[in-house]
C-alpha cells in the first residue's frame, strides 16, 4: 500500500502547523493513496437499500447524490477513489459521513461543489441540489452555487487562508463575489459574520492576518466565511481534526448552533465515531469507496449490520467501552518497585529579548513521577502542554534546567558518557509519526538491526536473526525485512518502530503519541500489540497521548499535563471516573461520543 | 524603524567590505605573477631599475597585510587605483560606462519581468493541455540558450536578413532593442521559471479551495489570491537576476559591440588589468546590495508575515 | 501482502520500472539520446567524423549546409560538423573539471558546515554569502584574470565560481537530514554520531547535491563556452565550442551556419542536461 493512505494533519497535535504548512496537502495529497485499499473485502450493492429507504418520502431532499463515481489519474493509469456513493440531505439536517483514510469521504464531498483536485475527474452519477444535477452545470453557474448555496468548512484551518490577505477582506469576498454587499457594508457585514461565528474582538479581527490567529480562531473565520451567504447546505469537511480536544468541542458546539440557528443542513465528514454520534441524525458509513451502511445514527453505531461498520465500532476509543486487555491477575513483581523517577523536571526555553531583558519560557515546569516495573504510566495533555519535551529530557536528548530523571536510583542526566550510553540502552522510543522515524534508504531489516549493531550485540548473522525474530513478534510477515519504509502502510511502519524500540530489550519504552497518526481500526491493533509485547517482555511503557480514550485503553496510572504543570496524577480509573483537577475534567468532557444514551463501544 | 534602517546599512557596508577582501584575495593573492601583470607585459624590456620603481609604487615589497591595509585605505577614500592600461582612475573610468549599461539593464530588466511573468501567468492559467506543456517547457529553453548565440542570431535574421535594427553601436534607442531582447532572455526565463513553479504550488494550497469554494472565479483567484503569495519567492531572486543582468553586458555588449561596463571587464581581463576587475566586482557588490535592501524592505509590504523589526 | 522471492526478484522489476519511466517520456528519452551522442563525439570523435578537425580544403569554403557538409564550411574550407564533434571532447572535459571542482570543494565545506556546526559554520556561511553576491560570471572573469587564459583554468575558474551554492545546498541537506526525526531516533537508540553522519546524513544529504550537480553542467557548459567565446579559453585553431562560435563571429551576414550549429549544438546539450536534472528531481521527490 502506499504512503498516501494516513493523512500526517489527521493527528490532532498541532505543534508544528503553526505557520508551517503541515504534512497534509488536502485530498490531493491522498488522492493516489486510495488505490491501494480498493478492491478488496466490500460488498457491492450494500449501499442501494438503506439509503433510499431512510429517506422522508414526504421530504424532498436537499441534497441528492446517486451512484457517484470519482476516479483519479496517476501515472499509473486511473484508480478509483469513490466507487459508489449515494448520500442524501433534507433540509436542515445534520448528516455525517463517517470513514477512514481513503474511503472516498473527503473525495464525495469535494466532488459535490465540483472542488476535486488536479487529476480528479466524476466518472458517473448525480449529484441533485434543489432538483439540479450540479455535475451537469457549467463552470459560472456551479460558481453561483458555490459559497452562495452551499458553504464549505475545510480541514486545516491554519492552511487554508491566504496568509497575505486580511481576515475581514477574505470573509468580505464571500459577500462580494456574489453581489451581496459591496465595499463598507461587505466590510460590516464580514465582521458581524465574525461576530456571529463566535470570534472575539471581531473588528480588530478582521484587520488582521491569519498568522496573527490561533488554529480555533481561523477555524472560526472559516465558518464565518462558509456561513456568510446563509447557505442551505454547509459541507464540513473534518473541521476540527486539526485542533485541540478542548477547541474541537466548542467549535463543533458553535457550528451546531448556528447551522440550527439558521436551519442550515450540514454534511458533516468524519473519520471520528465519535464525533458522528454526538452531532449527526443520520450516518453515512463509507468504506473504500463505497457507502457501505446508512441509517439513523442511533441505529447504525448501536444496530450496525454491516460488518465494516461493526470493525469501526469496535475500534473506537471511548471512556466507557472496552480495555485492550483485561487487567492482568499476575503480579509477579512488587509493584512498589520504581524503575523510572523523575523528580522536579524544569526545563526553560530562552526567548528573544525583549525591552524588560531576557525572557524565557518555561516548557516543562516541576513535573515529577514515577513508573515502576511492568506498569504504564501516561502522561496526557494537548499541544504545548510539555510532554514532548519531558521525553526528550528523559531520554537525555534535550537537557534539563533543572530536576533529575533516575533509573532504578542512577541519576541519567549527568552521568559520563560511557554510562549514560548504557543507561540509554534500557530506555528506547516509539515515535508519533512512523512516516518521518524510519530512515527511507534503509531496509525493515537494517533499521531493526541498527540498536544492535551501534551496541555491538552479537555476529551480522545473529543480528539478522534477532531482527526477523522481532519482526515475527510484532506480528509482520518475514518478507517486510528486505522492504524500505515507503513499501509499507502506517500501521505495519509503526510496527517496525516498535520491533526496532525493543532491539535491546530495554526496561522502558517511551511511547510518545505511537496512535495519533493512524486511524482508529489500526489505532486499537498497535495497542493491542503494546498490550502484549508488555504481557510478554514485562517492560514498562512511558506513553504520551492527547487522547485520554486512547489512553484508557492501555494505562495503570495516568498524569494530565497542562502548560508544563503536573496538574493530576493517579491510576488511571480514578481518575477518568472522578476527576480532581478541572481541566481534567474539561478534557474528559470533551471526549466525543458522549452524548449518546448508550455510549459506544459497549457494543463488542 | 531606524533602528532596522541603520542595522541594514551597517550589514550592507560589511558585505562590501567583504567584497573587497575576496576581491583582493582572489586578484592579488592567488598565484600568478602581479609583478609582470602591473608591468603590462613590458617585463622583457624593463631594466632593473624600472621593475624597481613599479615594485616600490605599487608597494609589492611591503608585507600582504601593509598592502591589503593601503588598498583598503584608498578604496574608503574612494580610490580605486588606476588602470594598468589606461593610467586612468578605476573610478572614473567604471562611471564613464555605467549610464550606458545601466539603461541596458534597465530595459532587459523590464522586458524580463514582463516577459516572464506573462509567460508564467499563462501557462498557469491556460486549460488547454498542450497549451500549457508549450509555455512551460519556454523557461527551460530559455535558459539553455547561450546569450552570445542569441545575440547573433537576432543579428543574423534581424539586422541583416530583415535589415530592421542596427546590429552594433551604441546610437540612440533603436540600438538598444536588440541587446536588451538577447539579455532579457535568460532573465525572463528565469522569471517565468520561478514564477510558474510558485503559482502552480499556490493555486494547489487549501486556501484557494477556500476561495474556490465562496464561488469566487478563476481570474480573481489567480490575480488576488495566488498571485501576491506566489511573487514572494521570485522576489527574493531579485538581487540575484540584477547581479546577472549586469553581467551578461559583458557577453551582450562585446556581441553587438557597444561601449559600457561589460566590454570595459572582458578588456581588463584580456589584459589582465586587476584594479579594473576589482573595481567591476565592487560594483557588482554595490548593485546586489542595494537591490537587496530594496527588496528587504518591500518584503513586509507583501507579506504581513514579516515582521519590520527582524 | 505479496511475496517476493529473493532478491533478484525485487530488482529486475526496479530495471524495468526505470526503462519504462524513460519510455513514457519521450523528452527525457531524446534527452539522454542527445547527452549519449555528445558523450560519444568527446571520447570516439572518429567514429562520428573521421576528417581532421584542423585541415581544410580552401576549394571548399564558406560552402552552406550539404550532404558533403552536414554543417557546412568555414573561411578555411575545414568541415563544421568534424570540428564540432571533435571540439566536444574539450568541451566536455572542461565541463567536468567545472563540476567536479564545485561539487567535490562545495560538497565538503557543506558537509563540514553543517555537520561541525559553531563558529566554523558561521565563518563559511557568511564567506558564502558573500561570494553569491557577487555574480558567477564575474567571479569567473575574476579569477580568470588572476589565473591567466587557457581551458584548464577557466574550467577551474568556473568550477570555484558554483563552489558557493554547492556548499549552501550540501549544508542545508545536511541540517534537515540531521534534524530529522529518523536520525533522532538513530541517536536515541545509541548509535555513535560518526555511524550517524555516515550511514543516514551523508546518503539522505546527497540527492539534492547530484541534481544540482546534474544542473551544474548545463550552466557549467554555458559558461565555459561564454569565455571561450570571450576569448579566454583555447587559442584559436584548437575546435572549442565557444571558439567555434567566435570564429563564425565574424562571418554573420554571410555565413549564418557558422554560428549557427555550434549554438544548436550548446543549446541541445544543455537543454538535455537540465532535463535529466530534472528528471532525477522528480524521482527524488517520489523517493520520499
Amino acid at each position: 500500500m502506499s504512503g498516501g493512505l494516513v493523512r500526517g494533519g489527521r493527528a490532532r497535535r498541532s505543534e508544528r502547523a503553526v505557520g508551517v504548512v503541515p504534512a497534509v496537502a488536502g485530498a490531493s495529497a491522498k488522492a493516489p493513496g486510495a488505490a491501494g485499499v480498493a478492491g478488496a473485502s466490500s460488498t457491492p450493492g450494500a449501499s442501494g437499500g438503506s439509503g433510499a429507504s431512510s429517506v422522508a418520502p414526504t421530504e424532498a431532499p436537499l441534497l441528492d447524490v446517486r451512484g457517484l463515481r470519482v476516479s483519479y489519474r496517476t501515472s499509473n493509469g486511473s484508480v478509483d477513489a469513490v466507487t459508489a456513493a449515494d448520500v442524501s440531505v433534507l433540509p436542515g439536517e445534520v448528516v455525517a459521513v463517517v470513514g477512514e483514510s481513503g474511503s472516498g469521504k473527503s473525495t464525495t464531498a469535494h466532488a459535490i461543489v465540483g472542488l476535486l483536485p488536479a487529476g480528479g475527474r466524476v466518472g458517473a452519477g448525480r449529484v441533485l441540489f434543489e432538483d439540479r444535477d450540479l455535475l451537469g452545470l457549467r463552470e459560472r453557474d456551479l460558481r453561483a452555487v458555490r459559497g452562495r448555496s452551499i458553504g464549505l468548512i475545510p480541514q486545516d484551518p491554519m492552511v487554508s487562508l491566504n496568509p497575505v490577505r486580511r481576515i475581514g477582506d477574505q470573509v468580505a469576498e464571500a459577500l462580494i463575489v456574489h453581489g451581496l454587499a459591496s465595499g463598507k457594508e461587505a466590510a460590516e457585514r464580514a465582521v458581524a459574520a465574525l461576530d456571529e461565528a463566535g470570534l472575539p474582538e471581531p473588528a480588530l479581527r478582521a484587520r488582521q492576518f491569519p498568522h496573527e490567529l490561533s488554529g480555533g480562531m481561523c477555524q472560526r473565520v472559516l465558518i464565518a466565511i462558509a456561513l456568510a451567504c446563509r447557505p442551505k447546505l454547509v459541507i464540513a469537511d473534518e473541521p476540527t481534526s486539526a485542533l485541540d480536544v478542548t477547541v474541537q468541542r466548542h467549535i463543533l458546539d458553535h457550528i451546531e448552533e448556528l447551522t440550527h440557528a439558521h436551519g442550515t443542513a450540514m454534511l458533516l465528514i468524519t473519520h471520528d465515531l465519535g464525533v458522528a454520534a454526538d452531532r449527526a441524525r443520520r450516518v453515512v458509513v463509507m468504506s473504500r469507496g463505497e457507502v457501505v451502511e446508512q441509517g439513523p445514527a442511533e441505529r447504525v453505531l448501536t444496530d450496525p449490520e454491516h460488518p465494516y461498520t461493526r470493525r469501526l465500532i469496535a475500534a473506537a476509543p471511548s471512556l466507557t467501552g472496552r480495555r485492550v486487555r483485561p487487567r492482568p491477575v499476575r503480579d509477579p513483581v512488587p509493584r512498589t518497585e520504581p524503575l523510572l523517577t523523575v523528580t522536579g523536571l524544569v526545563k526553560e526555553f530562552a526567548l528573544p529579548r525583549t525591552k524588560e531583558g531576557p525572557r524565557t519560557l518555561r516548557a516543562v515546569d516541576d513535573v515529577s513521577f514515577t513508573v515502576r516495573r511492568g506498569e504504564t504510566f501516561a502522561l496526557v495533555g494537548e499541544s504545548g502542554s510539555g510532554k514532548s519535551t519531558t521525553v526528550r529530557m528523559i531520554l537525555g536528548l534535550e537537557a534539563p534546567t533543572e530536576g533529575r530523571v533516575l533509573i532504578e536510583g542512577r541519576d541519567v542526566t549527568r552521568p559520563g558518557r560511557a554510562e549514560a550510553r548504557a543507561l540509554r540502552r534500557r530506555m528506547q522510543l516509539v515515535y508519533q509519526n512512523p512516516y518521518a522515524s524510519l530512515d527511507p534508504r534503509f531496509t525493515v531489516s537494517e533499521i531493526v538491526e541498527e540498536p544492535l549493531r551501534a551496541y555491538r550485540v552479537g555476529t551480522r548473522a545473529e543480528q539478522r536473526a534477532r531482527a526477523a525474530a522481532l519482526i515475527d513478534q510484532v506480528a509482520l510477515p518475514a518478507d517486510v525485512l528486505r522492504r524500505k519504509p515507503a513499501e509499507l502502510s502506517g500501521g505495519q511502519r509503526q510496527r517496525v518502530a516498535i520491533a526496532r524500540a525493543l532491539a535491546l530489550e530495554p526496561d522502558l519504552v517511551v511511547c510518545d503519541e505511537p496512535v495519533s497518526a493512524l486511524d482508529v481500526s489500526v489505532q486499537a491493533q498497535i495497542l493491542d500489540l503494546l498490550s502484549r509485547l508488555r504481557e510478554e517482555l514485562g517492560v514498562s511503557y512511558l506513553f504520551i497521548s492527547h487522547d485520554l480514550a486512547v489512553v484508557r485503553q492501555i494505562a495503570d496510572r495516568v498524569g494530565v499535563l497542562r502548560a508544563g504543570r503536573l496538574v493530576e496524577k493517579g491510576a488511571c480509573e480514578q481518575v477518568l471516573a472522578a476527576p480532581t483537577h478541572p481541566y481534567t475534567r474539561e478534557l474528559i468532557a470533551a471526549i466525543p461520543g458522549r452524548r449518546r444514551p448508550r455510549p459506544l463501544g459497549a457494543v463488542s | 524603524m531606524r533602528g532596522y534602517l541603520l542595522r541594514r546599512l551597517l550589514q550592507a557596508v560589511v558585505v562590501l567590505w567583504a567584497a573587497f577582501t575576496v576581491s583582493f584575495v582572489v586578484l592579488y593573492l592567488l598565484p600568478g605573477d602581479s609583478l609582470s601583470i602591473r608591468l603590462g607585459g613590458l617585463e622583457g624590456t624593463a631594466t632593473p631599475a624600472q621593475i624597481d620603481a613599479v615594485r616600490a609604487e605599487y608597494g609589492l615589497d611591503d608585507p600582504l597585510y601593509l598592502q591589503y591595509a593601503h588598498a583598503l585605505g584608498d578604496a574608503l577614500g574612494g580610490d580605486l587605483g588606476r588602470s594598468a592600461q589606461t593610467g586612468a582612475p578605476v573610478v572614473r573610468t567604471i562611471a564613464d560606462a555605467l549610464p550606458q549599461t545601466l539603461a541596458l539593464t534597465g530595459c532587459a530588466m523590464v522586458l524580463a519581468v514582463l516577459g516572464g511573468g506573462a509567460v508564467a501567468l499563462a501557462a498557469t492559467f491556460t486549460r488547454v493541455r498542450a497549451l500549457r506543456q508549450v509555455l512551460l517547457s519556454l523557461p527551460a529553453i530559455g535558459i539553455s540558450m547561450p546569450g552570445f548565440w542569441v545575440g547573433l542570431l537576432l543579428v543574423q535574421v534581424v539586422s541583416f536578413q530583415w535589415g530592421l535594427l542596427p546590429a552594433m553601436g551604441n546610437e540612440g534607442f533603436e540600438s538598444l532593442v536588440l541587446p536588451a531582447i538577447t539579455m532579457a532572455l535568460p532573465a525572463g526565463a528565469m522569471i517565468a521559471q520561478v514564477l510558474a513553479k510558485s503559482l502552480t504550488t499556490e493555486l494547489a494550497e487549501p486556501y484557494v479551495e477556500t476561495a474556490r469554494a465562496k464561488g469566487a472565479g478563476r481570474v480573481r483567484i489567480h490575480l488576488r489570491h495566488a498571485l501576491r503569495n506566489a511573487s514572494l519567492p521570485a522576489l527574493t531572486l531579485a538581487a540575484v537576476v540584477a547581479g546577472n543582468l549586469l553581467m551578461e553586458s559583458v557577453v551582450v555588449e562585446t556581441v553587438f559591440s557597444r561601449a559600457g561596463v561589460g566590454r570595459l571587464t572582458a578588456a581588463a581581463v584580456d589584459t589582465q588589468d586587476l584594479a579594473v576587475v576589482q573595481g567591476v566586482v565592487l560594483l557588482a557588490a554595490v548593485v546586489f546590495v542595494v537591490v537587496a535592501l530594496v527588496v528587504d524592505l518591500l518584503y513586509p509590504l507583501l507579506d504581513p508575515r514579516v515582521g519590520r523589526t527582524v | 501482502m505479496t511475496t517476493a522471492t529473493g532478491f533478484g526478484a525485487r530488482v529486475v522489476p526496479a530495471a524495468r520500472g526505470h526503462a519504462w519511466f524513460v519510455v513514457r517520456r519521450p523528452g527525457l528519452l531524446l534527452s539522454l539520446v542527445v547527452l549519449a551522442l555528445v558523450l560519444l563525439a568527446a571520447v570516439f570523435p572518429t567514429l562520428l567524423a573521421d576528417g581532421d578537425p584542423l585541415v581544410g580544403t580552401p576549394r571548399e569554403r564558406l560552402q552552406g549546409p550539404s550532404g558533403a557538409h552536414l554543417f557546412g564550411t568555414d573561411q578555411l574550407g575545414r568541415d563544421l560538423f568534424t570540428r564540432v564533434v571533435h571540439g566536444s571532447s574539450l568541451s566536455l572535459r572542461a565541463t567536468v573539471v567545472a563540476v567536479a571542482v564545485a561539487l567535490v570543494v562545495g560538497g565538503g565545506l557543506g558537509l563540514v558546515a553543517g555537520f561541525v556546526g559553531g563558529w566554523l559554520d558561521a565563518v563559511l556561511m557568511r564567506t558564502v554569502d558573500v561570494v553569491q553576491a557577487i555574480p558567477r560570471l564575474l567571479l569567473s572573469l575574476a579569477l580568470v584574470s588572476a589565473l591567466g587564459f587557457g581551458t584548464t583554468k577557466v574550467a577551474i575558474a568556473v568550477g570555484v565560481a558554483s563552489v558557493a551554492s554547492f556548499a549552501r545546498v550540501m549544508r542545508a541537506e545536511v541540517l534537515r537530514v540531521r534534524s530529522s526525526v529518523y536520525v533522532e531516533a538513530a541517536r536515541a537508540s545509541g548509535v555513535r554520531s560518526g555511524a550517524i553522519l555516515t550511514r543516514h546524513v551523508l546518503p539522505n544529504a546527497s540527492g539534492p547535491v547530484f541534481v544540482l550537480a546534474a544542473l551544474e553542467f548545463g550552466v557549467a557548459i554555458l559558461s565555459v563556452s561564454a569565455l571561450s567565446f570571450l576569448g579566454f579559453g583555447a587559442p584559436p585553431p584548437t575546435p572549442e565550442w565557444g571558439v567555434l562560435i567566435a570564429d563564425g563571429r565574424g562571418f554573420v551576414a554571410t555565413a549564418w551556419w557558422l554560428t549557427t550549429f555550434p549554438g544548436l549544438v550548446i543549446a541541445a546539450t544543455v537543454l538535455s542536461a537540465n532535463r535529466v536534472s530534472r528528471a532525477l528531481d522528480g524521482e527524488r521527490r517520489r523517493e520520499r
